[in-house]
């Protein structure tokens, strides 16, 4: 290799090229290393908020959560079969709903299928209450085999585990994640009972049933197992079992508790049979109809897209999203007023910020600083005191209307409406946002020469055609910068349409505001929020392309 | 525009005087509402118009009592005190993690520039109601929902994109060849910065500071959803004054209020002369 082609050198003898990459890349590594703590503030504090916030809009975890065993059997369910659901998914409905019920969850999910099937809700409340008389008739017939039946004592050392070879953890396992989604509360740890794997495999529903009661027994109410009874609902869950059992393997069993055992096994033909299906629509006969297992199955996953579909006036049905009835359509409606309401803003903004923008251009630099200041001003002023002036002049006994009314414009029967409804609210955010149109319009329109317009009017042109072949087309930056900037501020306002908007005047975010603070239909918001949200990034988006968010510019 | 040519027709004489005319009436429009509200905010009836006796300049009319109201309702000090503790904190938050970010934003080679960029501007462009739902229940889960950790983290977020664009527009003037000559002269990056670079920006992280300042001292929306009762601000207290039984002592709130703003134009005003005048934009 000869001289003239081996690589240049740096100082400490390494290749220049590598020493450049090196350093450039120490460059980089330094300037990521500056914005990092700012990038990591963001997305705790504001982007996860958001995100978490959209992720409500499809998580239908309450669903499965309190329902796990009926969602599972309705999955099989044919919900156009024109049958209810089979005798299984009943006593599973009834397993779940009383666990449910006792962990005060089952009016939660009631509420929450309520935003789907109003009414629903008491029907979830009333089988809430009375859940109790069905494992009552067994609890009765079980007390009368062998009192040891109603001893808190017997029950545990039955259900308990011999040692450690004899432990049904998995059940114990599975009952803990139960309680665990059901309540939210954390079920780890020791509850001072395992159950057995014998009685697991013998009767295996009560275990179950007995497990969990267990479980929520320590963990919520902080009691002991061995000294409370268990729950209606072992008993059914034991006259389900003993119904089911094999009478030789109750037979061969030969743990504590076995005599009381097998002698209620050997009694079992005088159980109540129970049609559990009969039984809950005893309970609540909005069992029996089908529309309500419907709803419960098509929202039984854990996400859901009813509450996207919702806010665009549309519902699940068994054959797929269709619109809602004509009258309960109302956010497409809204939708549609909150960009109608801003366009108009957009559109009046420009009006009035035209004008001032190009006096402000074309004035000398010191009257024009001037006239600045009665631009920046109103920006630099709170939101609510510009708003509440408005109330105040705007309402019927107000200034504008008394100055009205004075020089005889109209009459004092007269008094115009112009607050809570939609003039208030577009006067009033005109007013608002009509400095982020004059800076953009302005700092677009100081960069045009005066040169432009005097050489079109000694080529011949009127002032007019001057001002609008030349001068207006350079003014179309500003134009868009501004005109976005203001319909996406107008678009999201929820304070100034809260307080002079009334009904007529509101804006979707009152809407979202209403179902976050108010009928607590978080979904839905969510859901809300997720559609405005999307208008909002791609108008941001768009803005970005056509002013670049470096050239923002403030006051 | 500048002024008339003595040459101008009548049709332009016309057109000019009422473009002015045009003009007043909506500067007029952009500033008598805030205006309006001071002489009645010393109105001495519990009215939002003027009286007779406002209009006929008698003494008797006019009084502070709404202003004594103000000073001593302990709901509105005690919502004077929770801004004033809320805001200084969320700005200094704000303006020193958005100006280390801005320097860094600035430097001349930085990846994904477009990308973090939009993502630090975020918090200005997206509704305020959904980034207050969000942070309601984000933070909830926290556990600092209805905390003044909570409200101050919430108000420094919406505080930053103030920050990055004031003081970026400042670097953008930046000459880095001091940076360079500093070092050439011996002083390490950290005495550059605090001797050199920081100087020359510092007009930019001031009125940063204060667009950042008067965001959360201003701001309804998330306090409304992320504070509890112990945070209520003054926005808030004067929401709800609005919102419900609308009281006089707003418009003295009001007025204080639009005492702070000329305050604070008048200082943005003086830096950004100087400013220019640090930077030689401007001859004088």
């Amino acid at each position: 290799m000869s001289e003239a082609n081996a690589p240049m050198l740096a100082a400490d003898g390494r290749p220049l090229k590598k020493s450049l990459q090196r350093a450039l890349r120490a460059q980089k590594l330094r300037a990521l290393l500056l914005i990092a703590p700012l990038l990591l503030f963001i997305l705790l504090s504001f982007l996860l908020p958001i995100g978490d916030m959209l992720f409500r809009s499809v998580e239908n975890q309450i669903v499965p959560d309190t329902l796990p065993d009926t969602v599972k059997d309705l999955s099989e369910w044919d919900s156009e079969s024109g049958n209810l659901p089979d005798e299984a998914t009943f006593q599973a409905l009834y397993f779940d709903l009383f666990l449910a019920a006792e962990a005060k969850q089952h009016s939660r999910l009631g509420s929450r299928l309520n935003y789907e099937r109003p009414g629903i809700s008491s029907l979830f409340r009333s089988t809430g209450r009375r859940l109790d008389d069905l494992g009552e008739q067994y609890q009765d017939v079980f007390a009368g085999f062998d009192p040891s039946w109603e001893d808190a004592g017997f029950w545990f050392r039955l259900m308990s585990a011999q040692g450690d070879d004899d432990a049904a953890r998995d059940v114990l396992g599975a009952e803990r994640n139960r309680v665990a989604k059901l309540t939210g509360i954390d079920t780890g740890g020791d509850i001072g009972f395992v159950p057995s794997a014998t009685m697991a495999e013998l009767l295996p529903r009560t275990t179950r049933e007995y497990t969990a009661f267990a479980v929520y027994t320590v963990k919520d109410k902080n009691d002991v197992v061995a000294e409370e009874e268990p729950w209606e609902s072992v008993y059914a869950a034991l006259g389900l079992d003993l119904e089911a059992a094999d009478p030789s393997a109750i037979a061969a069993y030969s743990g504590p508790g076995a005599e009381v055992l097998k002698a209620a096994a050997l009694q079992a033909g005088q159980l109540p049979v129970i049609d559990y299906r009969q039984a809950m629509i005893d309970i609540d006969e909005g069992w029996g109809q089908e529309s309500n297992w419907q709803t419960l199955k098509l929202y039984s996953g854990e996400y859901t897209n009813g509450y996207l579909l919702n806010a665009i006036d549309m519902q699940k049905t068994p054959e797929g999203p269709e619109l809602k009835p004509e009258k309960q359509r109302i956010y497409i409606k809204l939708f549609l007023r909150t960009m109608a309401l801003s366009l108009a803003i957009t559109f009046l903004c420009f009006l009035l910020g035209y004008p001032i923008a190009f006096l402000l251009a074309t004035l000398p630099l010191r009257t024009s600083n001037l006239i600045m200041i009665l631009v920046l001003l109103p920006f630099w002023t709170s939101l609510l005191v510009r708003t509440a002036s408005w109330k105040i002049l705007l309402q019927q006994q107000g200034i504008i209307n008394d100055l009205l009314v004075w020089a005889g414009i109209i009459s004092n029967s007269g008094r115009l409406v112009m607050i809570n409804n939609a003039t208030g609210t577009i006067i009033a955010m005109t007013h608002i946002l009509l400095p982020f149109m004059i800076l953009p319009l302005y700092s677009v329109m100081k960069t045009i020469p005066p040169s432009y317009m005097r050489a079109a009017r000694s080529l011949g042109a009127t002032d007019w055609t001057a001002f609008w072949r030349v001068y207006f087309p350079q003014t179309v930056p500003g134009m868009g910068a501004g005109a976005i900037l203001v319909f996406i501020l107008s678009i999201g306002y929820y304070i100034t349409p809260e307080l002079v908007g009334g009904t007529s005047g509101i804006f979707i975010s009152n809407r979202i505001a209403y179902h976050i603070s108010t009928s607590l239909n978080w979904g839905l918001a969510a859901a809300l929020a997720t559609m405005l949200l999307v208008v909002v990034l791609a108008l941001y988006w768009i803005y970005d392309k056509i002013v670049g968010i470096d050239n923002v510019k403030l006051g | 525009m500048a002024g008339l040519p003595p040459y101008a027709s009548t049709g332009q004489r016309l057109w000019y005087w009422s473009f002015r005319a045009i003009c007043v009436a909506i500067l007029f429009f952009l500033i008598v509402p805030i205006l309006v509200i001071i002489p009645l905010s010393f109105n001495a009836e519990d009215f939002f118009t003027f009286t007779k006796g406002m209009l006929a300049l008698d003494p008797d009319a006019y009084s502070l009592k709404h202003y004594q109201d103000f000073f001593t309702n302990s709901d509105w000090q005690q919502a004077l005190w929770n801004s004033v503790r809320i805001a200084p904190v969320a700005t200094l938050i704000a303006v020193v993690l958005g100006t280390v970010a801005a320097i860094g934003l600035s430097q001349p080679h930085v990846p994904f520039r477009g990308a973090i960029m939009a993502i630090l501007i975020s918090p200005m462009i997206v509704p305020l109601i959904i980034s207050a739902a969000g942070m309601y229940f984000f933070y909830s889960r926290l556990g600092i929902q209805g905390t003044y950790l909570g409200v101050v983290l919430a108000h420094a977020a919406l505080g930053i994109p103030f920050v990055i664009i004031t003081v970026t527009a400042t670097l953008v003037g930046f000459d880095r060849s001091l940076v360079r000559a500093a070092a050439n002269l011996g002083a390490n990056p950290v005495r550059t910065f605090f001797k050199v670079q920081m100087p020359l920006i510092l007009p930019g992280v001031i009125s940063g500071a204060l667009f950042a300042f008067i965001t959360s001292f201003d701001e309804v929306v998330v306090v409304l959803f992320v504070g509890s009762a112990q945070q209520k601000t003054l926005p808030w207290q004067m929401f709800i004054g609005l919102r419900e039984q609308i009281s006089p002592t707003i418009l003295a709130v009001a007025t204080i209020l639009v005492g702070i703003s000329v305050l604070l134009l008048t200082t943005l005003e003086l830096l950004r002369r100087r400013s220019e005048k640090l930077r030689g934009m401007s001859p004088g």
